[in-house]
This record gives structure tokens, C-alpha cells and sequence, in this order.
């Protein structure tokens, strides 16, 4: 079956004063279905917030492409309008989101009005609404977002995008401007859109934790590349990158494992890394235990490759698991 | 049912734009100094504008003076005595108002145009023709204000619509990097993103977004440009580059300069004039002051 | 309420500490009567959503409200009442035995001063008698302390990354060696690795100094793993306290019990497919209700939660909790 939508080595770089090109996507292939919950997982400069962006098409590929439902999207034009009205996003910061000078009924209704969506406004706009949990929806026709609080705030800009009938909602870090205890219910009303319209969520995150509550399958980030791809169950239950585990471990509350606290930061995605991008801070290279292993060599001079682990669906990019893998048959 | 959508969106629309109105209202009573600036101003434009009831156009007129004292101190003759043709300087001062005034505002309305189109198109289309567009306002930032006022007024003649015109082309720069700098913020907005999202082009973006959020600067600048503009007339008349024919606050000064009314301690033909144009610049500074207060998007948005 | 026996009178004691902010009629009741302890060497969290009061309780612990504002209570340091010290003894204490570590401090450090200056301001003006030499040379161990090279002391703040700036802040705090460091948000903006490292400089710093920390946030989940001790706090007051593990597991207030939930357990099927959040929103200051302010969103709501303005209860050995349904064991 096709995937909803699928990108085949996407690259989007940015030039950098003083010279030079921050490529904060290298090579992506990344493919979701229709109806599933994707969380794309990774720390500050990874790269996870521009692929979002290139997706709904704010920012444009240098290389590489990206298939809605099998075709290629369209670069201008109404068949790019039409992909609009297909992907849509529902952004971080709920305030910054929406226009202060617009009413909540205008804030859902640009999107009915730009993509000239069939049928009476203000019924859509009601719907809208009345679908995102805010009931009675008229009484929020007037009011402006200052006027409300931040999960309801966040339910508008839920609403807006729904409104258009898309088939995928790209959520970048929907629920961390938010209160905790009020993220559940807008996680809750997410997770009700999927099952009742069968839209397909791609969830932008750094927080593992959110993954394991709402998402089917998990695709970790690190400078601008996927490293580890796989169930929720799989991939967080038994991680095979090391990046992976070491987000795993510091994690509270996940578990026994001693936390593999990495050295520094995420390094400048101008200046990625030789061979695998992970092999400066990774535990596995830094203890000597790819050494022992053999492959260091590799690790600094070859990038690996997404290779399949346990012959299943999961995926990683690391030489030491491909190694073991390989050792264990 | 498209009647009652329209109805219903357009009451919203309509509901929106009156309480901003309101509220941005309440917001200015509140500034003592915005209501005080707001009062000069009020009584000014009457006086302007009641001029033909006010003061008769005819005592402007020299051969009209003819019989008049000259140098009559306000004792004399009139609330503001005679100047040194015998001239009503109350009539003078009245109808000059109107000069005063009309330039400053037809000057800046010029000023703001050229700027806020220039800013607009700079700050949207960004690029290499932001860039020219920028060039070519520093270029004319960078020129000295009098000297190029000279040449022109020189070159196209004094009059009133010459004089508006000079001043016109050398206040739109600052207008212009204050719009294009709004606009440069604006475009960086997550609902700008939003829109272009959905599929927005770039004229739904610039009319939803971009210019709502760019006119109240437009009209607080404004305010601040008048008095800029008032000043520079005064200058202008003051050096003898006005419109001989009309009188105006900068020209009695420069007359009453000339006739050495200084010298002669005539205050009531120097004074008026001088304190005329302070108090209404003033006055306009006061206003766009507060009104910058009450639109500055900063402030504006933080308010619940 | 502790059947401990205490050994030495707590470092710091905050007894029913109420603080008001100016406004209309008779002001904005933020902390509402908060009784704390902590001891030499302990780490006390308080854990607390946004508009619960917990930043309005740090900063009227070391008195760095706005004039105007109405404190009443005891702040007793070592026994010292700090809300009636004279300015010059408040100077004295302020930074020297008590030291505070602000949310957003990131972006407060001065940016056109190298980061070294800035550190050996701090130590001269409490102690004016130290030499250049001696100042320079423990604005060097105080960097190193905190893992920065003390060679970048030469170095401006834009020149760091956000984990960096956040332990400049806190060598910055630690400049004249207090006894107790509040620490309001110090990781919230931070992603999970440079959290971990954080953390883990935090929990160096309280072994290798004897420092007790007040750790304040709302992500109930890092409280567990970094300190001995929680309190929860809701609408100005404290519903709840004890051991961390214990509040975090087996919480007694459902307040607690809800915003645990709102931090998914990786691993826990409990937490898949199923988030968990509270209806409304967290209560405005300005409009509380009447009785136990949670009652508007507690699920076990009895029918004399309105009416009762119910304190706090024990709830087992060394906890306490504010609700009826808390039977005095």
C-alpha cells in the first residue's frame, strides 16, 4: 500500500553568514500511512522543526523529494493549493500562532476563506469548533485568543486546521507551551481525530515520553538525519542506536537504566561530523567499545546506512548494531 | 445561505473593529498628556478653520493697512496690534494658521505615502529590490534637509504647492525604515506562517496581516511627522523660500525679522506667530506620543 | 506531621508565608499561608503549575518582590527572620547564604560583559576586601566547579550555548558560597540530555558542598529522580508533601495523582494510547474557588469539597496532603 506520504532523500540546507551551509536536513527518507500516529523524536538542532516545515511546505527541498499519496507534490499552482488543503499544521506556541487581531471565528475562517472550502462559513467554522471541544462554539466567535486560556488556544489552532479536511496534521510540539495537566486532553482530542476522521498524525517532539503515550511508530533525529525508526514498543522498549538509548536513559522515570549522560551538545549542523555524525559523543566509540568491536574505523569514516534490525521493521543506522546484528545472525 | 454567513461574519468583523476603536479610545483619555496635546490641536484646527469668521481676509492686504497705525501695539488696535505696514497682525496670524497647518498636513500626507509604499514593498519583497529600494532611501536620509530644500524651492519657485512638495520628498525616509522594519518583524510571525500554510498569497497576506498591524504605526508616525513638516514650512517661509502671496506663521516671523520688530521690542508680531507653531508642534508630539503608546503592537498584544 | 525526630533546627523555615499582590479591591492572594522546611544539605522540590504561586514563593523568600507587594509569614534562615532583617543584614545574607538561580535567567546575563566579569562582580561586592588575584582565581574554580573551562571566562554570553549560560548562572549563584540555592525552572528550557547534565551538576554540587537546594518546576518527573522530598502546590498553597518516590508513585492528593499522569512512565502499558489530563484549566489567582480550589476539576469531588476550605492532613509517615478524602492514619 502507498504511504500517505513519503520522502526519498530530503535535504534542506541554509547558508550561514561568513560561508558556509547549515544542513539542518541531510538525507531523510521518512514514510507515514494513513491513519497512524508518527513521532519524529530529537533534541534543539536536529532538524525535526524544518523537515515539519518543509512538509507543509514552508521551506522548499534543495535535494530530494516528497510524495503525497504517491505523486510528486506539486511546486505551484492549485495542485500545490490542493496539497495545502491535505497537509496542515498545528504550531508550537498557540499565542504566537494566531493574530491577536483576530476574533477566533476569523482565525478558523482564513483557512475556509484561502482554500475557498464548499459550504456555509459559519457552519464550518461551528463544526470546527464544536469538533475541538469548544462548546457552545459561538461563544467563542468574538473572542480573541488573549481572552482565553492556552488549551483552548491550542484547540482553535486544532480547529483551523481541521477545518480544510486534511489527511495529515503535522503537529510540531503541540502540548509543550502547555500546562501539564492540561496537555492530556489536547492529546486526548488528537488521538479522537485520528480514530474519528482517520487523519494521520506526524508528531514533532523532543519528549520520548509523549512517543510512548500517543504514537504507533518512532523515528529518532540527529543532525539532520534519522537514526533509529521503528514501533513505539520496539524501538523504546529495546533501542539499537545508542543516541536512542542514551535519550532513553536520562529519561526519569523510564526505567532501571543507568543514565549515559553524553558529553557536549549537539554539535553546529554546519560542521556534521565525519563518517557517522553520532561518533564524537557516542558511548560505544568514546569507551573503546567499537574498538573492541572493530568497526571503529568505520564509524569515523563510513555513514551508516538505515539497515534493518532483527530482520523487521525497525531500522537504525548504527555500525555496532549492523556488527551484532550480524554476529547474532 | 450565503446572506446569512455575510451577515454574520461581517457582524463579527464590524463587532471587532468597534471595540478596538473603543478600547484604543479609553486607552488615550487615560494619557493626561495625549488629552492635553489632543485639546491644543482641537482648538487650533477651529481657529483654522473659522478664520473667514474670526478675522477678514481683506486687513491682510497692505494696501487695505494703508490707514492703520503702524507698529500699534495690541493696546491700539486689535488683540494683536499692527506690524510695520499696519497690518492686522490678529488677521495674520488667523488666516496664516491655515497656511501653517495645511502645509504640515499636505506635506506629511506626501511624506507617509511615499514612505509607508516604499517601506511596504521593501520590507515584503525583501531581496535584492528591498535592498535598492533601501539604498535609494539612505541616499535621500543622507542629504542635508536645507540644502536640497534651497536648491528646489529655488529651482521650482516659491509657492505653497512647491513648498509641500519639497518637504514631501525629503521626510519620507524615516518613515520608510520604520515601516520596513515592522513589516521585516511581521513577516517572521508564526501567523504569518500559518497563513501561508493554508495557502495564503501574498496579497491576503498583506491585507489580513501585514497592513492591520503596520497602520497604527503608519498613523502614529504620522502624528509625529506633522510637526516635522510644520517646522520645516516655518523654516522654508522663514528664509524667504515661501509663497510671498500667502501669509503664514513662518513668513510673519521672517517678516517681522526683516522689519526689525525685534528691535523695536514689537512682541505681538513675533511672539504669536512663534509660540503658534510651538504649542501645535508640541501639541502633535504629545498626541503621537500617546497613540504610539496605545499601538505599539509590543505592548499592544500583551494586554488582557 | 514528621514523626522523625529532628536532630537540628532546619537551614531554612518558612512558616505560613502568604504573599499579596496589589490589585483590585483587595489584591491578588498568590501564595496563601505555605509552611515549608528544608534541611542542611537537603533537596526540597516544589512541584506546581503555572499560576500556583511557587516562583511568587521563591522570590519572597529572598524578598525580591515588587514594592508594594504584601508578604506576611516568617522566612527563618538558621532562625534569622528574613522578612524583618535590616536592608544591610538582608545584603549581607542575600547571595552569601542564600542564593537564587531565576526562571528565563538565561537570558539574563549582560551581553556586553564577559561572563568571568560578571561572576567576580558578584564575589566583590560581598567581599570588597579580596585582591584581583584571589578574585580571579575563584571565578576560575567556580567555573570549573560547574564543568566550563575556566579559559572562556574571557568570553561573552552569546557566545555559550543555553546549557552553558544556564551553569554560568549557577556558578554565578554559588559565587559566595551559600548554604542554600533556590533554583526556580533551571532545565525547563533546556532539551533532555543538557537536562541530564544539569541535574547532574546539581547533585555533584550538593554532595561535594553540603548546598541544599530548592528545586522549583513543574515537570513532576525530574523532582522524583533529584530530590529526597516533594511539595506539590495548587492555587497558593501546598496540598501536598513527602518523599519524592512516594508523592510520584502513590500520590495521596488526586491533584498530585493527575498531574503524575500527565508525565507517561516509557514502558508502562498503563500509559499507551492513553493520555491523561485534568478538564479546565489551572485556577486564576485573581478568581479562586470557593473551598478546596481543585474541587471545579477533581474527579472525587465530594459534596463538601465547596464548602470546606480543607488544610493540610497527615497522610502517612512523614506526608501530608490537603483533602477530605486524606483519613488521618
Amino acid at each position: 500500500m502507498t504511504p500517505l506520504l513519503e520522502l526519498r532523500g530530503v535535504e534542506v540546507g541554509f547558508p550561514v553568514r561568513g560561508g558556509g551551509v547549515a544542513r539542518a536536513v541531510d538525507g531523510v527518507d521518512l514514510a507515514i500511512e494513513a491513519g497512524e500516529v508518527l513521532a519524529l523524536v530529537g533534541e534543539s538542532g536536529c532538524g525535526k522543526t524544518t523537515l515539519a516545515r518543509t512538509i507543509v511546505g514552508l521551506e522548499r527541498p534543495d535535494l530530494g523529494e516528497v510524495r503525497f499519496e504517491g505523486e510528486p507534490v506539486a511546486r505551484r499552482g492549485r495542485a500545490l493549493r490542493e496539497y495545502r488543503r491535505r497537509v496542515q499544521m498545528v504550531f508550537q506556541d498557540p499565542a504566537g500562532a494566531l493574530n491577536p487581531r483576530q476574533t477566533i471565528y476569523e482565525a478558523v475562517a482564513e483557512g475556509v476563506r484561502i482554500q475557498k472550502v464548499p459550504g456555509n462559513e459559519e457552519a464550518l467554522v461551528a463544526d470546527a469548533l464544536s469538533r475541538a471541544g469548544l462548546r457552545p462554539p459561538e461563544r467563542f466567535f468574538p473572542l480573541y485568543p488573549y481572552e482565553v486560556s492556552g488549551g483552548q488556544r491550542q484547540r482553535v489552532v486544532i480547529a483551523g486546521a481541521m477545518v480544510v479536511g486534511p489527511s495529515l496534521l503535522v503537529a510540531d510540539e503541540p502540548v509543550s507551551s502547555l500546562d501539564a495537566s492540561v496537555r492530556g486532553e489536547i492529546l486526548e482530542l488528537m488521538l479522537g481525530l485520528v480514530r474519528e476522521t482517520g487523519v494521520s498524525i506526524l508528531v514533532v517532539t523532543h519528549d520520548l515520553g509523549l512517543a510512548w503515550n500517543i504514537a504507533d511508530r518512532v523515528a529518532v533525529m540527529y543532525l539532520g538525519r534519522i537514526v533509529e525508526q521503528g514501533t513505539t514498543e520496539e524501538l523504546l522498549g529495546d533501542p539499537k542506536h545508542p543516541y536512542t538509548a542514551a535519550l532513553l536513559s536520562v529519561v526519569p522515570e523510564a526505567g532501571v537504566r543507568e543514565p549515559q549522560i553524553l558529553a557536549g551538545e549537539t554539535p553546529d549542523p554546519v560542521r556534521i561530523p565525519s563518517g557517522c555524525r553520532f561518533h564524537p559523543r557516542c558511548p560505544l566509540y568514546v569507551s573503546g567499545e567499537a574498538a573492541r568491536l572493530g568497526i571503529e574505523e568505520r564509524c569515523r569514516t563510513e555513514d551508516p546506512p538505515l539497515a534493518p534490525v532483527r530482520g523487521g521493521r525497525q531500522v537504525a543506522a548504527c555500525h555496532a548494531t549492523a556488527a551484532t546484528a550480524g554476529v547474532a545472525g | 445561505m450565503r446572506g446569512a454567513v455575510a451577515t454574520s461574519a461581517t457582524r463579527i468583523a464590524w463587532l471587532r473593529r468597534r471595540r478596538a476603536v473603543t478600547g484604543a479610545w479609553r486607552d488615550y483619555r487615560r494619557s493626561r498628556t495625549g488629552m492635553i496635546g489632543l485639546a491644543v490641536l482641537v482648538l487650533a484646527g477651529l481657529v483654522a478653520l473659522g478664520a473667514p469668521l474670526l478675522a477678514d481676509e481683506g486687513d491682510l492686504r497692505a494696501v487695505n493697512a494703508i490707514d492703520n497705525p503702524s507698529w500699534a501695539p495690541p493696546s491700539e488696535f486689535g488683540p494683536l496690534g499692527t506690524d510695520n505696514l499696519g497690518r492686522s497682525v490678529w488677521a495674520q496670524f488667523v488666516w496664516g494658521s491655515r497656511i501653517s497647518l495645511l502645509v504640515g498636513l499636505a506635506a506629511t500626507v506626501l511624506a507617509i505615502v511615499i514612505g509607508t509604499v516604499v517601506g511596504i514593498s521593501a520590507g515584503f519583497v525583501g531581496g535584492r529590490f528591498g535592498g535598492v529600494l533601501m539604498r535609494g532611501t539612505e541616499w535621500f536620509l543622507v542629504i542635508p534637509f536645507l540644502p536640497l530644500a534651497i536648491v528646489l524651492a529655488a529651482v521650482l519657485g516659491p509657492s505653497i504647492e512647491n513648498i509641500i512638495l519639497v518637504i514631501g520628498i525629503t521626510s519620507w525616509p524615516g518613515t520608510a525604515r520604520l515601516i520596513r522594519a515592522q513589516v521585516l518583524t511581521l513577516k517572521e510571525r508564526l501567523y504569518v506562517d500559518r497563513s501561508r500554510a493554508f495557502g495564503a498569497s501574498g496579497r491576503h497576506l498583506m491585507g489580513r496581516h501585514i497592513l492591520p498591524n503596520v497602520m497604527p504605526l503608519v498613523l502614529a508616525n504620522t502624528t509625529l511627522t506633522v510637526p516635522i513638516a510644520i517646522l520645516s514650512e516655518t523654516t522654508l517661509s522663514f528664509l524667504g523660500l515661501g509663497d510671498p502671496t500667502r501669509a503664514s506663521w513662518g513668513k510673519m516671523l521672517e517678516e517681522a525679522f526683516r522689519a526689525g520688530a525685534i528691535t523695536r521690542e514689537a512682541w505681538w508680531y513675533f511672539l504669536p506667530p512663534g509660540l503658534g507653531i510651538m504649542l501645535v508642534v508640541l501639541a502633535f508630539t504629545l498626541c503621537g506620543q500617546a497613540l504610539e503608546a496605545i499601538l505599539d503592537p509590543r505592548l499592544r498584544e500583551r494586554r488582557s | 506531621m514528621s514523626t522523625a525526630p529532628q536532630a537540628a533546627r532546619p537551614l531554612l523555615s518558612v512558616r505560613d508565608l502568604s504573599v499579596t499582590y496589589p490589585g483590585a479591591g483587595e489584591g491578588v492572594p498568590a501564595v496563601r499561608g505555605v509552611s515549608l522546611d528544608v534541611a542542611a544539605g537537603e533537596t526540597l522540590g516544589l512541584a506546581g503549575e503555572s499560576g500556583c504561586g511557587k516562583s511568587t514563593l521563591a522570590g519572597a523568600i529572598l524578598r525580591l518582590l515588587p514594592r508594594g507587594t504584601e508578604v506576611t509569614g516568617e522566612v527563618l534562615l538558621d532562625g534569622e527572620d528574613v522578612l524583618t532583617m535590616r536592608p544591610g543584614r538582608l545584603r549581607a545574607v542575600r547571595w552569601t547564604e542564600l542564593a537564587i538561580v531565576l526562571q528565563g535567567a538565561m537570558h539574563s546575563l549582560n551581553p556586553v560583559q564577559r561572563i568571568g566579569a560578571q561572576i567576580a562582580e558578584a564575589i566583590e561586592l560581598h567581599e570588597p576586601g579580596l585582591g584581583r588575584g584571589e578574585v580571579r582565581g575563584r571565578v576560575a574554580e567556580l567555573l570549573e566547579l560547574v564543568g566550563i573551562p575556566a579559559g572562556r571566562a574571557q568570553d561573552y554570553p552569546h557566545r555559550f550555548s543555553g546549557g552553558q549560560r544556564q551553569r554560568v548562572l549557577i556558578a554565578l549563584a554559588l559565587a559566595c558560597r551559600p548554604r542554600l540555592l533556590i533554583a526556580d525552572e533551571p532545565t525547563t528550557a533546556l532539551d533532555v540530555m543538557v537536562q541530564a547534565q544539569v541535574l547532574r551538576l546539581l547533585a555533584r554540587l550538593q554532595d561535594e558542598l553540603g548546598l541544599a537546594i530548592l528545586f522549583v518546576t513543574h515537570d513532576l518527573s525530574t523532582l522524583a529522580s533529584v530530590c529526597r522530598r516533594i511539595a506539590v502546590m495548587y492555587a497558593g498553597r501546598i496540598v501536598e508533601e513527602g518523599p519524592s518516590g512516594e508523592v510520584f508513585r502513590t500520590p495521596a492528593h488526586p491533584y498530585t495523582r493527575a498531574l503524575a499522569a500527565a508525565f507517561p512512565v516509557i514502558g508502562d502499558p498503563a500509559f499507551r494510547m492513553h493520555p491523561s489530563g485534568l478538564p479546565g484549566d489551572p485556577p486564576d489567582p485573581r478568581d479562586l474557588p470557593s473551598g478546596c480550589p481543585f474541587h471545579p476539576r477533581c474527579a472525587l469531588a465530594q459534596p463538601e469539597c465547596p464548602a470546606i476550605d480543607v488544610r493540610l492532613r497527615p497522610a502517612g509517615p512523614g506526608r501530608a496532603a490537603a483533602c477530605v478524602l486524606v483519613e488521618p492514619s
